[in-house]
């Protein structure tokens, strides 16, 4: 591929920073009569439906001593529920062509259902059980384990891992999001049932539950449908959020020696919140930096000019408890020393002010452009219905957001850039054998 | 999930490009995806999907050269190009490409395989002509100035460090094809080539493999989305339809005959944490050998090695706990030969060797004891479901029917896949796994941490 960007950890927040023109998708509110909640685009087209749902509340949340406990339960929790042991249990999803998982991330507890039409009663009766009557049999525990070890053990060696890992821990070093959510190999190997138990109960509530379904149903299938499937829930989750924290990126230099011929560089600051007002000057600001198209100013600077990198870039990294701006860049080794210096003077030229209304309405044109491109398949418009409740967007955002970056103005980017980007306290991972890098003491 | 981050991919090296065989898919009525197809006076191929669930539409061109169409020592050049098909034209100059896309909010990309290399665009559907005119301008109209080609060249060995040389999977992955393709044959040598030919090519080698190739009688127009048929011939008819054609000469046909080397692949490095093993198998493509054991073969992969209930997985993962991980998977998508690829990794205190028997031993029993009641029927139409899921996603047909006329399949192989998986039998499954197992073509894989134990 000509152009692949390097992808920040997998988090599914990228998606509050998409947009829609209005009228190409008509969102439904769907309330059960028992008061369960679901945004819904019915779309009869084709015999396919798909649900997404996530919990607030993710590995954040996990006991220091038992880090990779919600990813556990996300890798067990579809291995057998009720009177359906294991193997049934994904033998009916496999003969059944149904997608059902979950996946854990820092601030979410999510999950998935994908299925035709013909077996959507099956499906959400499967991931009732799931989420209420899991079974975590010894077998399956154990083999999900042994697995999640093994890609523990491969990940010590990869340098994107390690240099985000480092980066987290030293920015969060006394909180939840400092730790790897896939947890270590002795967390891991202490995980028992009792935990896995006491996760679904505590954690899995309809009060911090938030459901987008897209495709062949109707609002009055679908109102059925979440009384029977999440009304067994509990009504309120018993384990605390983690605290509010600010990130502690103080400038600091990290060397992480690899025998790799290229270093892997991850460089961040403190950044804003998703409910933060400045969040769409903030946005534009960054994507004119470092955002994801090939006319960033780090990818002109370092890639296109110099021939520095293959893959270049900067991101919001917005989280429950905390803002970054984060990003990333992979440089031969003899050149690292050279794409930190243009990293910098991109930095401080952008925090200077320095920055042009052409440019400007560049980026307001492809932010509001491009967010419709990923509306073309269901499961990919339930992922954004779910970020627009978890965000608090209002069900009517689609129609509004194109008016939110509008009203982004070169005043407030000059103002936002002076606030957020300060060189000096750019944090910086290197993961490789960099030549002439001094790290911090 | 975790279950198939697994599957460690010791068999990715053929895709640098974006394709798989396993995309294409449906029910069992007729045709998949349904496109409409025109030609244009100059022998350009034009493929219509419309879908109109969003106001967005999909822009494609993919040309019929891949890496393995390359010159004998200029490994790199199909890829190096497609970066440098961004630089500029005389109507578009400076990567105005790249910045005139963005800001009208598209998104854009490319890749190169073994095959062929591919162009996309996708943006909202009022833009699709800018796209084509762009697009269509590029095709023979490319500038590049030797500085842009040096840079260019900086980037691409980056990428190289970024996709290989920092991976030992991969650095394995291309040894091994090396040797199951041996004496030349260009599915031997890595799509983004051998690092020292690639830091060899010159402006001059670039340009000439993009006259001999970037033509529309060489290349193929997808359009999916939010459009319908009557315009983008409209719109096809305006600018591609001008652009003389060359009248390339015919691919040459891509045989493996040579006797192979074969054996066995070992790599050991201390950055491997987990130990790997693999078999790779050439077998037939869609049009290269016998291509009427395409479909049983299809079915015998997802039998045996495809997710969390297939046999390998129960036998070596659940039941006997030998492997965290073990599959197979079956590439019929190639111009030239297929493969069929067994894969495992151990668990703790298994060794490779061990791992590979098992995998041996419950495969022929699959041989000696045939297919369990009801299991075809089972397997076939879990296979004919996922028809309808992939027209679930705009792009899906588009990547389908592309990647498989680019290679020089016809439609049909798309189209009609359903019927010939319906098609097979019981027999058919035991006969293709029989032709797999009496294959002398194959290489064994072996990925393992430094020192002298086998993975145990």
């Amino acid at each position: 591929m000509k152009k692949l960007y390097v992808i920040l950890l997998a988090v599914a927040l990228p998606l509050s920073l998409l947009s829609f023109p209005a009228a190409a998708v008509e969102v439904e509110r769907v309330v059960s009569p028992q008061g369960i909640e679901a945004w819904l685009v019915q779309d009869h087209s084709n015999p396919v439906v798909s649900v997404r749902l996530a919990f607030r509340g993710g590995a954040e949340m996990d006991p220091s001593d038992k880090a990779g406990l919600a990813n556990l339960a996300a890798s067990t929790m579809d291995e057998g529920a009720g009177d359906i042991d294991s193997q049934t249990f994904q033998q009916i999803l496999a003969d059944q062509s149904i997608t059902l998982r979950f996946s854990a991330s820092n601030d979410r507890f999510g999950g998935e259902v994908t299925t035709l039409t013909e077996n959507l009663d099956q499906s959400m009766d499967l991931l009732r059980l799931a989420l209420t009557q899991p079974r975590f049999d010894d077998e399956p525990v154990a083999r999900l384990k042994s697995q999640l070890i093994a890609g523990i053990q491969s990940d010590s060696q990869r340098p994107g891992k390690l240099a985000y890992n480092a980066f987290f821990k030293a920015v969060f070093p006394d909180h939840g999001y400092g730790r790897d959510s896939d947890g270590t190999v002795e967390s891991v190997t202490g995980l028992t049932q009792a935990d896995l138990k006491a996760f679904v109960q505590t954690r899995l509530a309809r009060s911090n539950l938030v459901v987008g379904v897209v495709g062949d149903v109707t609002p009055e299938r679908l109102a059925a449908l979440l009384d029977k499937t999440f009304g067994p829930l509990p009504a309120h989750p018993t384990t605390p959020r983690a605290k509010e924290v600010v990130p502690n990126a103080t400038g600091r230099v990290q060397v992480i020696e690899l025998d790799v011929p290229q270093s892997t560089v991850v460089f961040g600051q403190a950044g804003l919140k998703r409910e933060d007002p400045d969040f769409y000057t903030v946005l534009v600001m960054n994507h004119i930096l470092g955002g994801g198209t090939f006319t960033s100013r780090l990818y002109e600077e370092i890639r296109e000019k110099r021939g520095l990198a293959y893959s270049v870039g900067a991101d919001l990294y917005p989280l429950d408890h905390a803002g970054l701006i984060i990003g990333s860049v992979g440089t031969e080794n003899a050149r690292v020393a050279e794409t930190l210096d243009v990293l910098r003077s991109e930095w401080t030229r952008m925090a200077m002010g320095d920055v042009s209304l052409q440019e400007l309405d560049n980026a307001k044109t492809y932010i509001t452009g491009s967010f419709p491109l990923t509306f073309t398949s269901t499961g990919a418009i339930a992922r954004v219905l779910v970020s627009m409740q978890i965000n608090g967007l209002g069900i009517d955002y689609l129609d509004h957001r194109k008016a939110y970056i509008g009203a982004v103005d070169l005043a407030g980017v000059k103002r936002v850039a002076a606030e957020y980007l300060d060189v000096d306290k750019l944090d910086i991972v290197v993961v490789g054998k960099p030549v002439g890098i001094v790290p911090s003491p | 999930m975790i279950k198939t981050l697994l599957r460690i991919c010791v068999v990715s090296a053929l895709a640098l490009g974006l394709f798989s065989g396993a995309v294409w898919s449906t029910p069992a009525t007729a045709g998949v995806f349904n496109p409409e197809t025109f030609t244009l006076k100059n022998g350009m191929d034009v493929v219509v999907l419309p879908n109109h669930r969003a106001p967005v539409v999909l822009h494609m061109v993919w040309y019929k050269a891949g890496a393995a169409d390359e010159p004998k020592g200029k490994s790199g050049v199909a890829h190096l190009l497609e970066h440098l098909m961004f630089k500029g034209t005389p109507k578009h100059p400076n990567g105005e490409f790249s910045k005139l896309i963005a800001r009208h909010g598209g998104e854009e990309n490319a890749f190169t395989s073994l095959d062929y290399t591919g162009y996309h665009q996708t943006v909202a559907s009022d833009q699709l002509e800018m796209v084509m005119e762009l697009e269509a301008d590029r095709m023979t109209h490319l500038v590049l100035s030797a500085e842009d080609v040096a840079t260019e060249l900086a980037v691409v060995l980056e990428e190289r460090n970024q996709r290989l040389e920092g991976k030992p999977a991969a650095r394995l992955s291309e040894q091994a094809m090396q040797k199951l393709f041996p004496k030349g044959h260009p599915y031997g040598r890595p799509i983004i080539g051998w690092r020292a030919e690639t830091e060899a090519l010159s402006r001059e080698d670039v340009l000439s493999f993009y006259k001999d190739h970037y033509a529309p009688d060489n290349a193929i127009l997808v359009v999916a989305g939010d459009v319908d048929v009557a315009e983008v011939k409209r719109l096809a008819e305006k600018y591609y339809a001008p652009i003389p054609p060359r009248g390339l000469p015919k691919r040459a046909p891509l045989t493996t005959d040579a006797p192979i080397i074969g054996g066995e692949t070992v790599l050991r490095d201390n950055r491997v944490k987990q130990a790997s093993w693999s078999e790779h198998i050439i077998q037939p493509s869609l049009t290269n050998g016998e291509t009427g054991r395409v479909a049983a073969l299809e079915v015998l992969s997802e039998l045996l090695g495809s997710g969390g209930t297939s046999r390998l997985y129960k036998a070596l993962v659940i039941e006997r706990p030998l492997a965290v991980s073990v599959g197979t998977e079956y590439m019929a998508s190639a111009r030239g030969d297929g493969q069929f690829v067994f894969y495992a990794s151990p668990r703790p205190g298994v060794s490779l060797d061990e791992i590979s028997k098992a995998v041996r031993v419950e495969t022929q029993r699959l041989v000696d004891e045939g297919l369990a009641d009801g299991e075809l029927a089972r397997i076939k139409k879990r296979m004919l479901a996922d028809a309808i899921f992939s027209r679930d996603a705009m792009k899906a047909g588009a990547y389908s029917i592309g990647g498989a006329l680019a290679s020089g399949h016809r439609l049909e192989s798309v189209e009609d896949w359903p019927e010939h998986i319906g098609a097979v039998g019981e027999q058919d499954v035991l006969d293709a796994l029989n032709a797999v197992l009496a294959e002398p073509r194959r290489i064994t894989t072996k990925l393992l941490p430094n020192g002298k134990g086998d993975g145990a």
